[in-house]
């Protein structure tokens, strides 16, 4: 009897953090495509709800309703694993997520190298589904984007390392305590903006969406795919951007700290200021979404090899030798 | 303790079957997969045994890195051609008494660990280590690897670079006649060197790339 209430309260306690995950993937889609049309002077979806604000309920309700069409040459279990395997992964990294001193679903001592996990299996389900649809858009989607992922996890790894190396803990709570006085975006600002761009390319965000490059691949590697199993990708693909704005946000912004340390802004619950800088972050990627026209194959792999990765690295040396040099190590 | 077994012979049972099901399973692609499964399902246990550490380092490096590469390799071989016919082909029948006293080898390899675990407890004690005391795992690898060890540490180091820069030099070749893109040369381009000016004659027409 203990043992079921221990489970259904964690079950609660899931479901509390995975609904609301689930909705802002909707939400996030349309303010995505509004911020993206009003930058072109469109007007974006309006028309369902106010301000067009159910349009993506309207979607999923079209994606639903669609049928599932596998293709015959198709290595079925596959085919049909890989949309699971990218929502599942894009919904499991929520977990370390901190949203105030308390409020985190599991306070593991290696959430950061939890979340870089998590997020470099995500890769897989592009993989799978790129191989298993057995044609040629898909499987060169796929291929593109294992080398473009694999490439800017690097650069992310090398950056998550200079963050760690002012904080000295892997833990994403010590991480955002160790902000309290200076978040990290300040003294680590180049880093920042790698970080932003290798978000983009992890993510496969314009102007590094190569995988399903619709002028050259059709839609990649969801080329094969329809109805519900393609919505799956996209919510996977879309909780995956959300993840790493609050990546970011926990990693340079200070995560669910507030901007000011004074008495009206310390009452709003941590959790808001997480949010607000999670939609900075996305406002941000929507941005990028509108202006920047996508990159060819060549420059993406020279940016993430030749300029991110030495760059990180050799920040890497120089925040270590600043902290060692000026005794600023943090110890235990 | 319960809910702990469970668990702990659910990821074993997935590690083996699955580490059965690479050998055993008919394409190649879906071997790979089966490698990935058991890597998951080995570092689930490592995680379980409270080695958090060397978990989340199998998942990033082995899952995240080198299983992607490996799939990409195995893709890209031509799945239809190569069915896996087992012992009944005349060409994998060679192997088999290779394949037999390599795991013969490693079987009694292991016997040795064990046997030296069981007869000799010391070589394993863990009151030696710092695994009991407050600091977490990643904090005591940390004291080993960058204090004791700190030579044998670098040296792995330099292997794996020696190594890769190996395979760098290996497979490089300067091929000639190929045109090449200069980023400095882009952007430092003018509107002198692209855009000419001519004055056209009628009837005659300018030349252009001469």
């Amino acid at each position: 009897m203990e043992y079921l209430n221990i489970v259904f309260q964690e079950v609660y306690k899931i479901l509390f953090l995975l609904v609301p995950v689930l909705v802002s993937v909707a939400m996030i889609v349309w303010l995505d495509r509004r911020v993206w049309a009003f930058v072109q002077k469109r007007q974006g979806p309006n028309v369902v709800g106010p301000f067009g604000l159910l349009q993506s309920l309207a979607d999923a309700l079209k994606y639903i309703f669609k049928e599932i069409i596998i293709p015959s040459s198709s290595n079925k279990v596959i085919f049909i694993l890989a949309p699971i395997v990218t929502m599942t992964l894009a919904l499991i990294a929520w977990a370390v997520i901190p949203f105030s001193a308390t409020q985190v679903l599991a306070d593991i001592n290696v959430g950061i190298l939890y979340l870089f996990a998590v997020s470099s299996l995500g890769v897989y389900g592009i993989i799978m589904g790129g191989w298993a649809s057995n044609s040629k858009y898909p499987f060169l989607g796929a291929i593109r984007s294992a080398a473009q992922m694999v490439s800017y996890e690097v650069s992310i790894g090398v950056i998550i390392i200079n963050v760690l190396l002012c904080v000295g803990s892997l833990n994403l709570n010590d991480i955002v305590i160790a902000q309290q006085n200076l978040w990290f975006v300040i003294p680590l600002f180049p880093m920042f903006v790698i970080f932003f761009i290798s978000a983009l390319a992890e993510t496969n965000r314009p102007p590094f969406d190569l995988p399903e490059a619709e002028a050259e691949l059709v839609a990649g590697y969801q080329t094969e795919y329809s109805g519900m199993m393609y919505a799956m990708f996209w919510l996977g693909e879309y909780a995956n951007i959300l993840l790493m704005c609050a990546m970011g946000a926990i990693l340079f912004l200070g995560g669910w700290l507030s901007p000011i340390d004074i008495y009206p802004f310390t009452l709003v619950p941590g959790a808001i200021w997480l949010i607000l800088k999670i939609l900075l972050l996305f406002f941000l990627f929507a941005l990028v979404k509108a202006i920047v026209p996508r990159y060819r194959y060549d420059q993406l792999m020279r940016l993430g090899w030749k300029v991110f990765l030495p760059f990180s690295l050799t920040w890497v040396v120089l925040t270590a030798s600043y902290l060692f040099y000026f005794n600023l190590l943090p110890t235990n | 303790m319960i809910a702990h077994a469970i668990f702990f012979y659910v990821f074993s049972i997935i590690a083996v079957i699955s580490a059965i099901m690479v050998t055993a399973s008919k394409n190649t692609v879906h071997s790979v997969f089966f490698l990935i499964l058991d890597f998951i399902s080995i570092s689930c246990l490592f995680i379980m045994i409270g080695a958090e550490f060397l978990g989340m380092i199998m998942l990033i490096v082995y899952v995240g890195a080198v299983a992607v590469l490996f799939l990409f390799v195995v893709m890209m071989l031509n799945v239809a051609q190569q069915k896996n016919q087992w012992f009944a082909a005349k060409d994998s029948s060679k192997h088999i008494p290779v394949g037999l006293i390599i795991s013969t080898l490693i079987f009694f390899e292991i016997i040795i660990v064990i046997g030296g675990w069981k007869y000799k407890p010391e070589i394993f004690d863990i009151n030696n280590s710092i695994a009991q005391t407050s600091i977490s795992n990643t904090h005591s690898l940390g004291q080993i690897l960058y204090t004791d060890y700190i030579h044998v540490f670098q040296i792995s180091g330099m292997i794996l670079l020696v190594a890769m820069v190996g395979a760098i030099v290996l497979t490089f070749r300067q091929r000639s006649g190929v045109k090449r893109q200069s980023y400095i040369k882009q952007i430092s381009r003018e509107r002198t060197e692209g855009v000419e000016v001519l004055e056209v004659q009628s009837n005659k027409g300018v030349k252009i790339d001469d």
